[in-house]
């Protein structure tokens, strides 16, 4: 087991990347420990800025060194580079259409014991209704590698989403299959649709391996791209399928379980269920302590996909 | 070039644009127009030819909402017929629209938003110290927009990265949309707040006076080691009593009569200037 933060591997593409790209700049707001960035500042301290605690300043430069034809990479908490940076994500990066590829880390409730200031539940939402920013939510390190080695090449505005903590695979370093923008089916089945992003990915087929014991077949995408979504994908699961179960980090509004409603409701309806944090300040605890706490779990899922399949 | 005649020449664009257009904010249009034409004509090596290839140097509106006086100055440059922009200003689908936009050729940045040019022009200055080019950057602000946060996170950054090719301009006319700056969020002593931030602060007593403030910006040019602040002293709706110094002129648009009498006050300081 890899097991490696997502962080982590993104820290490793990129110093990959700076070794024959002397354009690409981290940019940190004293977050480079909680980053994973230490590495990147010390190996390539030319192409490392340090801000100070002041995102919005970390995203308006960003913005000034990608109109200056650098591939900047600012790295901050998730909960700060989305909501204290919103307007420069918004003005200085979409749609002023600079190459800024924001990273927010320890996204979700990662930062769980610190309360409602540190939890990012609101950022898919936000970043999804910028027109021109494309978000992703990566399930685990070997996805993560896939997406950044894509990330590093392209000149398009993009929000990526990491949580914390080492998080178990999803896939393998051999088997992992990944197509940019479109969603990875990890199994298939006709029961229920079960589709989910970032950590509720390894929940959410874990509940379908519960659920098959039980004789209900689902099929579980890994919807990592956000925005573009990949409609597709769940248009055609959900066609195939009783009922729809979204599952997601985040708030119950304007995330993950609102577009899928939103697509399923259009050109296929069926019952969506959208599983997610409360619309509340989540309960003190680790981030497997607030999952289990709220159902997020594999047992938790399954037992939801069963009683709406009643 | 006369390029105080210009400005006064540019002035009556804008005010054709603004009353075309039904709207737009006429008070710093007039109080920036001079900072515009000095860099535009005499500092900045930037033309519709050389523009989006890398190499030249970067402007950045941050008081967007003085696009007009923009609009009016790239126009002048070539990047634009003027005619097309007073026809089409603000009106439907128009690519001129009340802020600047980077779908129009001379334009880098976006702005609107107050506070977000000194950071994004800081990232500019970093990015040509990395290039090791020596383009230099240029940014301007409005008064008002002091108050926000954000301006003071880029003084911070920029006197840290030690950004001697970043040179910052402060309309400083004294006057914002609901008054004068003092009633509304008191702002002096500025030159005092710039200096402690360490940049280096060039007061132009005269902010609308050409030739004080390329003076001032060749003064810029020698600062090592550090960014430059000029402190442009300006005239809010400069150019006719009828909308100078008040702060109702912040977005007004002229009547008739009013037009007439700002469009004969202009020509008259063209004339003499």
């Amino acid at each position: 087991m890899t097991n490696i933060a997502n962080k982590q591997m993104i820290c490793s593409v990129l110093m990959e990347a700076a070794k024959t790209d002397q354009d690409i700049v981290v940019l940190c707001s004293d977050s480079r420990g909680s980053a994973s960035a230490a590495p990147f500042a010390n190996a390539f301290p030319e192409q490392f800025v340090e801000v100070g605690i002041a995102e919005q300043d970390l995203v308006g430069i960003s913005a000034g060194l990608a109109r200056c034809g650098k591939r900047p990479f600012p790295m901050s908490p998730a909960c700060f580079i989305t909501a204290r940076s919103y307007e420069q994500c918004k003005v200085d990066v979409a749609y002023s259409h600079t190459n800024v590829k924001l990273i927010g880390i320890s996204g979700g409730v990662s930062y769980g014991a610190l309360g409602m200031s540190h939890h990012s539940a609101q950022d898919i939402a936000c970043m999804c209704s910028i027109p021109g920013m494309r978000v992703y939510l990566p399930s685990d390190c070997h996805q993560t590698k896939k997406l950044m080695e894509v990330l590093v090449k392209d000149t398009e505005p993009a929000y990526i989403r990491v949580g914390r903590n080492a998080v178990d695979e999803v896939y393998s370093e051999d088997n992992c299959p990944f197509v940019m923008d479109q969603a990875t089916t990890l199994c298939e089945g006709s029961d229920a649709a079960i589709i989910a992003c970032g950590e509720m990915v390894l929940p959410s087929y874990k509940a379908a391996q519960i659920l098959k014991d039980k004789g209900i077949s689902c099929t579980v995408l890994d919807m990592y791209c956000l925005k573009p979504l990949d409609t597709a994908s769940i248009i055609k699961a959900a066609s195939s399928a009783e009922v729809v179960v979204s599952v997601e980090e985040h708030s119950p509004f304007g995330g993950l379980g609102s577009m899928v409603a939103q697509v399923v409701g259009a050109s296929c309806p069926r019952k969506c269920l959208t599983l997610s944090l409360p619309d509340a300040p989540v309960i003190t605890g680790t981030s497997k302590e607030v999952f289990d706490y709220y159902g997020l779990t594999g047992e938790g899922i399954a037992a939801k996909v069963e009683e709406a399949l009643k | 070039m006369n390029l105080s005649k210009l400005a006064y020449k540019l002035r009556r664009d804008v005010v054709d644009m603004i009353v075309s257009g039904k709207g737009g904010h006429i008070g710093g249009d007039m109080s920036v127009m001079e900072v515009l034409v000095a860099l535009y004509f005499k500092e900045m090596d930037v033309t519709p030819e050389n523009f989006g290839k890398g190499v030249h140097d970067h402007f950045v509106m941050s008081k967007g909402h003085s696009v007009e006086a923009l609009y009016a100055v790239l126009a002048e440059k070539g990047f634009f017929p003027i005619k097309e922009v007073i026809e089409k200003f603000s009106k439907f689908g128009s690519p001129f629209i009340g802020h600047p936009n980077n779908k129009l050729p001379g334009i880098e940045m976006n702005s609107g938003a107050l506070g977000h040019g000194l950071p994004v022009a800081v990232g500019m200055a970093i990015a040509e110290k990395m290039n090791k080019t020596d383009q230099r950057v240029y940014v301007v602000m409005g008064d008002g927009e002091q108050a926000e946060g954000s301006v003071w996170e880029g003084a911070m950054a920029g006197a840290n990265y030690h950004l001697d090719n970043l040179c910052a301009v402060l309309d400083r006319n004294r006057l914002q949309i609901s008054g004068t700056t003092e009633e509304v969020m008191a702002l002096d002593n500025l030159k005092d707040k710039w200096s402690s931030f360490g940049w280096e602060v060039i007061n132009v007593a005269d902010g609308n006076s050409v030739d004080e403030l390329i003076a001032a910006f060749e003064q810029a040019k020698t600062v090592k080691g550090r960014p430059s602040l000029v402190l442009a002293n300006t005239v809010k709706g400069k150019g006719s009593p009828v909308m100078e110094n008040k702060a109702s002129w912040h977005h007004h648009v002229p009547s008739t009569e009013e037009y007439q009498q700002i469009m004969a006050d202009l020509k008259q300081h063209e004339e003499e200037a």
